[in-house]
């Protein structure tokens, strides 16, 4: 679905953007207009969407389209640098109080959020930290809640407080708090019930709780798989209670968790875990790009980019207008083809770089198996037994020669052969397609593949 | 028959006051769009497809709706953007309108299969299933076929007391589809009317558990080869767009012919219900307005319509 398609939408609108130096204000909106539909599908807030599209063209019109990817590659790359910035850039960790002081973390949410197995992870994660943490059941409406909670308690080794369902949150919050500083723990969690936000009751409760016991941090748990709603749910939220950080629930589903951004963009408050499966180990911290990525489905290319940026920075210039002109002449020879061969490892060889062309993914037959990795390890070690002048002047290739070139290189003659007519097919097939070296816009397709 | 006769009976208001967060935010939207407007022009489209889009209705079955509603501004020559109105209700209307015998499975001996992602409402689901149906005449028995989540069980169990009914339930890890079995064999020796089987909650992306689903429905096929089939799919009403391909998936693995549309009680507007039965014509049968246990519903496609966008509709009331 919209998974996939994105980059194929996208690479359509390359198609047409192709071999510009500069963004104009089409390009932008026809890359964009595919980027909006992504977001929407991703369930990113609509009003989040469009002002996120404004700033993007604001920024993208008129910019200089880097050496080596295209502009609608362009436009992509500031989208995805955008997104970070909204997402915010570092990656936020959890904060306690300072010493021996005992920190207290409030878990609240909708129900079915994710509450009670978010509070289990984070607390596996504590003991790691060596932390010692007091889970407290302050869920006392959904049936069997507090066993749940005992049991996840059970299974990250972590002592679990409850009172039952007949005392009020607040003042299980109250009597776990003086538990926890009579047995000296660090740590207390609160698992609240799961809630409406437009409960007022409801939401008066965590209030009640806040008021009573000095809740360090407040943390919403957000389901990833939330649509447009999000972001009613975390203003709510976060008007009534206050909210320090979120923590977004079931981020293993093939969701793209859209709701991330409209809660960062509406409240501000950073998100710190992503928490993705059902075993109580499975939190991780949320690292703002990646999700950036996956929200635009469009990861690989984001990765293309980076390599292609990376690979520019070791070229030389020079070397690459010069090699262009010899290529036009259809002059390619052997030191052209390591030199490609080297390039091309550079972007994390050939299968990679395929499968990170938009519309190429999947349907490339698998290029880094052992086999092909081998085939290129010996056509570079045919070329590399071959002398400076064999190298520059491919013409000069005779029996003898050959025979030579097939015992530096350990092989049978037959495979140099093989090669040798290979190379001069694809010397032939550069004279006739100038053209083709615009895959990757401009300089970059001189591989004779 | 007696669940009908109690369905008419305070439906309205209660889907209404359930709906009304729902709708006040839908509709107030909608109506200063349709008010707002003095004429229909592009500006008027794409009003109401940002609305549309807003309320979880998915940008897809956005277009077809919006195309719709163009073809027939043009047919029947409307001019006021206040008559759109009507044009789009009867759109929605005909898109999620039920088959005949959706609810035929009251009349015959059935198994139901409750499935759906994590947290969506399966469990306090079958709860309310159980305690309507019962309540209705019928002898329902509930098997606990989610074996994973910690004290689903009890959970479960707790609503069978509450509702009065039997249920089927084993250790915490066992095979589901042993529990299945069980309560399988268990329908057929007390000539139970409804058995409710509630599975755990599974992401449609995990394929052993979908596997494992299949397994749960071969065993039900081999066992019970009389009974009438039913598997539901669960959705939470604050779901976006990933909840049609929850059901895509879910219905490739299992089948579905039913949907339940849990909490929309919440800000959320639901429109998620109007994509799943576009694209994957899978009707909505019921529709949880509130934790009560009566807040499980019938879903009525004109009546949730109606409510979703009539603010002064006072007849039933």
């Amino acid at each position: 679905m919209a998974f996939e398609s994105l980059t194929e939408k996208l690479q359509n609108v390359f198609k047409s953007l192709r071999g510009k130096g500069r963004l104009s204000e089409e390009d932008v909106k026809a890359a964009l207009k595919d980027v909006k539909m992504a977001l929407l599908e991703a369930d990113v807030n609509f009003k989040v969407v469009k002002q996120f599209i404004n700033s993007v063209t604001e920024r993208a019109v008129g910019q200089d389209v880097l050496d080596g990817i295209n502009p609608g590659q362009m436009v992509i790359k500031i989208v995805n640098e955008e997104m970070t910035a909204l997402m915010g850039d570092e990656v936020t960790e959890l904060s306690f109080r300072p010493g021996k002081e005992l920190t207290i973390f409030m878990l609240c949410g909708l129900q079915g959020a994710g509450k009670t197995t978010a509070a289990a992870k984070i607390a596996s994660r504590l003991k790691l930290k060596s932390k010692k943490t007091l889970l407290v059941a302050c869920d006392i409406y959904r049936p069997a809640a507090i066993e749940q909670l005992k049991r996840n308690g059970e299974k990250v080794e972590t002592e679990v407080f409850s009172m039952g369902t007949d005392v009020k949150p607040s003042v299980i919050a109250r009597n776990a708090v003086d538990y926890a500083v009579k047995n000296n723990f660090n740590v207390v969690i609160l698992d609240t019930a799961g809630r409406l936000h437009i409960d007022e009751d409801m939401m008066d409760e965590l209030v009640d709780i806040k008021n009573t016991v000095d809740v360090h941090e407040t943390l919403l748990v957000v389901d990833a798989m939330t649509g447009q709603d999000a972001v009613n749910v975390a203003s709510e939220f976060n008007e009534k209670i206050g909210l320090d950080g979120v923590i977004l629930s079931k981020a293993d589903g093939d969701t793209r968790g859209g709701a991330a951004l409209s809660v960062k963009a509406v409240t501000g408050k950073p998100i710190l875990f992503v928490s993705n499966g059902e075993k109580l180990d499975q939190i991780e911290p949320f690292y703002p790009d990646r999700m950036a990525n996956r929200i635009l489905g469009m990861g690989d290319v984001l990765s293309l980019i980076e390599k292609a940026e990376q690979a520019a920075l070791d070229r030389d210039e020079e070397k690459d207008k010069k090699m262009v002109s010899r290529l036009k002449k259809g002059k390619f020879d052997f030191n052209d083809y390591l030199e490609s061969l080297s390039a091309m490892r550079k972007m994390g060889g050939l299968s990679s770089i395929m499968s990170m062309m938009p519309g190429m993914g999947g349907k490339m037959p698998d290029l880094d198996t052992d086999e092909s990795a081998l085939k290129l390890k010996r056509t570079e070690a045919i070329v590399l037994s071959m002398t400076p002048e064999e190298r520059e002047n491919p013409k000069l290739m005779n029996p003898r020669r050959k025979f030579r070139i097939a015992k530096g290189a350990g092989l049978d003659i037959a495979e140099v052969n093989r090669f040798i007519k290979q190379f001069e097919q694809s010397q032939k097939m550069m004279k006739q397609l100038p053209s083709m070296m615009g895959k990757f816009g401009g300089k970059r397709g001189k591989f004779p593949f | 028959m007696a669940e009908e006769k109690k369905e008419k009976t305070g439906f309205f208001a209660r889907l209404k006051s359930g709906l009304s967060k729902t709708r006040n935010g839908f509709v107030n939207g909608m109506d200063s769009i349709f008010k707002g407007f003095k004429s229909i022009d592009e500006e008027f489209y794409e009003e109401l497809e940002e609305m549309l889009i807003m309320g979880d209705v998915g940008v897809n079955t956005t277009n077809v709706l919006i195309e719709k509603l163009r073809e027939s501004v043009k047919k029947n020559h409307v001019h006021e953007p206040s008559e759109c109105r009507e044009l789009l209700i009867e759109s929605i209307k005909e898109i999620m309108s039920p088959p005949e015998d959706a609810y035929s499975f009251t009349d015959e001996k059935t198994v139901i299969m409750v499935v759906g992602v994590n947290g969506v409402g399966k469990t306090t689901t079958v709860g309310k299933l159980a305690s309507r149906m019962k309540e209705s005449g019928k002898k329902v028995l509930v098997a606990a076929a989610d074996t994973f989540r910690a004290a689903a069980n009890e959970q479960l169990t707790r609503w069978a007391e509450k509702a009065g009914v039997d249920i089927v339930s084993s250790k915490e890890g066992t095979d589901p589809a042993s529990v299945v079995y069980d309560a399988v064999t268990a329908a057929k020796a007390r000539n139970v009317d409804v058995l409710l089987c509630d599975t755990a909650g599974r992401l449609h992306n995990k394929k052993n558990l979908m596997d494992e689903l299949a397994k749960m429905n071969r065993i039900v096929d081999r066992e019970y080869p009389g009974a009438k089939r039913e598997t539901w799919v669960v959705l939470d009403a604050t779901t976006g767009q990933n909840a049609v391909h929850q059901a895509r998936e879910f219905n490739e693995a299992a089948h579905l012919n039913g949907i339940v549309l849990t909490k929309m009680d919440g800000t959320a507007k639901g429109g998620i219900a109007i994509a799943i039965s576009s694209e994957l014509n899978i009707p909505v049968k019921y529709i949880g307005v509130g934790e009560g246990i009566d807040d499980l519903q019938r879903f009525d496609c004109d009546e949730f319509v109606t409510a979703l966008f009539d603010v002064s509709d006072s007849k039933e009331d």
